[in-house]
């Protein structure tokens, strides 16, 4: 399939991103916003002051509801992915990772147990979201009916003013805890709202009709604390926070293991082995692997990007940058990559191979900016 | 008395005598969003036309500047080092990366006049 112009989607709020002025780049098969007229960095930081709207329409949203009587989604679900979905509480939301045979992570996702349903209430990957369902509905066939959802669009809004800020347009939904996830209306308009996102920031993700998506957005960005943040800005925050972007930090060539995701398999499961290349991948947590996924804070300004080698102070290569840029919070470059695991210590020294010069870097904690979720009381 | 002429890449290099000092257009800051990092030749480095003379990063990604003159480089923009986003405020005066002595001034004459660059642009 060719991915000209002429065959990109558009989300439901395309006329409002060229009539805020956005910069429009294709991204996942899509027609999206980088950036508006604001900048990358400024929106990056009003999103850690106050808060961000995010237009996330692309990514794939989907119902998997039980086949027939007494077929449960979430033990279906359990054969892909070494959640423990059959654990999860009415009205949360727990992070899963799509596995296949060999144990590599062919997506990550979210799955939401909403309250007296009996469907499971997935998102996707956009870049992945075709494969995934594919594969889901093929795998549980017989057990589950995949409705996906591309009538629906998805708004997140994110940053220490969002609680603040929905409040005013949904009554009661501040009370909403980091990973639950109920059905509420806001403006007036049917959503389903999940205390969540890809920030590291407190806030939500919105998912509405999608002929009702303009109208949500223009009531968020009514609030004066409101701006609208493109991708740009969406793919700085989440790496200064720590998180995976699929197809670069994580894919199929990875594991759970390696990837320093082991807190995504459930506690029941890391016990039963029951997952796809169970007993390999819990082999694998014991044992250790050859490499693992680390922060690296490159010294100096100079930002390190995807595909940038890493190397030892005496110039051996032992791994590759997966994600690089700058984080405008730190006002620095931060990355992350996979080096040999007797290199992935917090301080390690390494050097980054730039455009045929070392620069010198360390092997960092993350997240590298604070998460700041507002977690429940339990 | 300086003038100013552009290439395709949206580079300008404003010559005065046998001195050019290079930048990016107003368009490329656009392009680019947001300058983190400049990096910047060496003084005294030969640099032919063309060819790469500093590599300039946004949030997103790098990219290269090249030379629209050839010559040694004589002088270059410390003040990017410490805010590199003067290249945006400031793309043709203060963002300025680095003064280069021209080897040969029949490269400058073959650039886009403002005239010619600003229809250049306005045609992408």
């Amino acid at each position: 399939m060719s991915n000209t112009e002429q065959n990109l989607h558009r989300t439901p709020l395309h006329a409002l991103h060229v009539e805020l002025g956005a910069r429009i780049v294709p991204f996942a098969g899509y027609e999206m916003p980088v950036q508006y007229p604001a900048g990358i960095i400024k929106e990056h930081l009003h999103t850690r002051e106050k808060a961000g709207m995010f237009d996330v329409s692309h990514m794939g949203q989907a119902f998997v509801h039980p086949a027939g009587p007494g077929a449960d989604p979430a033990r279906a679900l359990e054969q892909l992915a070494p959640s423990d979905f059959m654990g999860l509480k009415e009205g949360m939301q727990r992070y899963g990772l799509l596995l296949n045979d060999e144990g590599g992570i062919k997506d990550d996702f979210m799955a939401t147990r909403l309250k007296g349903e009996p469907s499971l209430y997935l998102v996707v990957n956009a870049s992945m979201k075709d494969s995934d369902f594919a594969y889901i509905g093929e795998r549980l066939k017989g057990q589950v009916r995949l409705e996906p959802r591309p009538d629906r669009a998805l708004l997140a809004l994110q940053g220490p003013r969002a609680g603040a800020v929905l409040e005013k347009l949904s009554p009661g939904i501040g009370a909403l805890a980091f990973m639950h996830v109920t059905r509420a209306q806001v403006a007036g308009i049917a959503a389903i709202v999940g205390r969540t996102g890809y920030t590291g920031e407190d806030g939500f993700e919105i998912s509405v009709n999608g002929r009702d998506a303009e109208r949500l957005a223009r009531a968020l960005l009514c609030d004066p604390d409101v701006l609208p943040i493109g991708l740009g800005a969406r793919d700085s925050l989440r790496l200064e926070a720590g998180l995976c972007l699929y197809g670069h930090d994580i894919d199929e060539t990875t594991d759970p293991a390696e990837a320093d995701l082991v807190w995504a398999i459930g506690k029941r499961r890391k016990l039963a082995k029951d997952f796809p290349a169970g007993d390999k991948i819990m082999g694998r947590v014991l044992n250790g692997t050859a490499k693992k996924r680390v922060g690296i804070r490159p010294e100096g300004k100079a930002p390190a990007r995807d595909g940038t080698d890493i190397a030892t102070k005496q110039g051996r290569i032992i791994g590759r940058i997966t994600s690089g840029g700058f984080g405008p919070s730190l006002n620095a470059p931060v990355a992350m990559g996979y080096v040999e695991t007797a290199y992935a210590a917090n301080g390690t020294e390494i050097d980054l191979m730039v455009r045929g010069k070392l620069l010198p870097a360390r092997v960092a904690a993350m997240p590298f900016v604070p998460h700041r979720y507002k977690r429940g009381a339990a | 008395m300086s003038e100013t002429r552009y290439t395709e890449q949206h580079e300008w290099v404003r010559v005065d005598g046998d001195e050019g000092t290079i930048g990016i257009t107003r368009y490329a800051t656009e392009q680019l969003g947001d300058v983190v990092y400049v990096e910047l030749p060496a003084v005294g480095k030969a640099i032919a036309k063309g060819a790469e003379g500093a590599v300039v990063e946004s949030v997103k990604a790098a990219s290269e500047v090249y030379a629209p003159v050839g010559g040694t480089v004589t002088a270059v923009n410390e003040a990017l080092g410490g805010d590199p986003a003067k290249v945006n405020a400031s793309p043709e005066e203060d963002g300025w990366f680095f003064k280069i002595k021209l080897t040969n001034a029949a490269e400058f004459a073959q650039l886009m006049t403002e005239a010619k660059y600003l229809d250049y642009v306005k045609g992408l």
